[in-house]
């Protein structure tokens, strides 16, 4: 890594919180060093939001991304990953409020998802990132957390056959 | 390893081989269900289904307990350490997320000044 000059300043990285607030109930907070207008933007331009919501470490990509970011519109977000079937993330955003408020569905499961709501709160040049994800039940968002959220249970199931998988050649070994 | 974790795995492994008892887990990670109920929805006897639910629970993935007659099954102890663990997966996914976040919104930043200082 190159040497930085005593001059510059390094920026302290903002923590990201999570909790699971109610029985139905996940927020995810952070500050970003950014007016909420700026964030915004970042949130609801395409090909803004494409450069950061997959970051290269998800190991997976981004294959397409469209959002129609007004009330009623539809999101939607296409990832790839290897040779596995493309997997589509898709709704449509209720409530538009620039540039503090921001609500949508996540429709592609296939019992009703929740509704996230991202609120951006102005504070002195920065902004407070809260994000809301209401479960339709407490049964759901358990669900959801027992089976590896969004992917379902394809993911855990695929996770599982590959731990039997090397069981399996353990036991051939021996 | 230390033996009785290795005999743990071996159990789960066993419960986990069969996709039924794979697809129980699934219902029960929804809801709390009856073996009864469990045993309709796969389309078995209840003696079947009392099998596969014992498998589950003898590998700690189950839990059941008998109110009056109906013997209920919820998912295994393991359930609130699952919970903590999966909330903290979640949060570094968000936090790299965010990270990138920050990148972008420093470019748009940086545009938003040099083109007030062109004004």
């Amino acid at each position: 890594m190159a040497a930085r000059s005593e001059t510059e300043s390094t920026p302290v990285k903002n923590r990201t919180g999570m909790e699971r607030t109610s029985d139905r109930e996940l927020v995810v907070t952070r500050i970003v060093d950014a007016p909420a207008r700026i964030v915004f933007e970042a949130w609801t331009k395409p090909e803004l939001l494409k450069q950061w919501w997959v970051p290269k470490s998800f190991g997976v990509s981004l294959l397409s991304c469209e959002a129609d970011v007004r009330v009623g519109g539809q999101y939607r977000f296409v990832f790839g990953h290897g040779d596995s079937a493309p997997m589509a993330f898709f709704g449509k955003y209720i409530e538009v409020t620039p540039p503090s408020r921001l609500v949508w569905t996540n429709d592609e499961g296939q019992d009703p998802g929740p509704v996230t709501t991202l609120t951006l709160e102005d504070q002195g040049g920065k902004t407070l990132l809260v994000l809301r994800d209401v479960y339709p039940s407490k049964e759901a968002l358990d669900a959801a957390m027992a089976s590896g959220e969004k992917s379902g249970m394809c993911e855990t199931f695929d996770q599982l056959d590959e731990l039997l998988a090397s069981r399996g050649a353990v036991s051939r070994q021996g | 390893m230390a033996k009785h974790s290795q005999a743990g795995l071996d159990a789960s492994f066993a419960a986990l081989s069969d996709a039924t008892r794979r697809g129980v887990l699934e219902q029960l990670g929804r809801a709390e269900v009856s073996i009864t109920a469990l045993a309709e929805k796969f389309h078995m006897t209840l003696a079947g289904m009392m099998k596969h639910v014992g498998v589950l629970e003898q590998a700690g993935l189950v839990t059941t307990e008998k109110v009056g007659r109906v013997r209920t099954c919820k998912l295994g102890a393991h359930r609130l350490e699952q919970e903590a663990a999966w909330l903290e997966r979640h949060r570094q996914l968000w936090d790299e997320r965010f990270d990138a976040l920050d990148k972008v919104v420093e470019d748009l930043k940086r545009k938003e000044n040099s083109n007030g200082r062109k004004k």
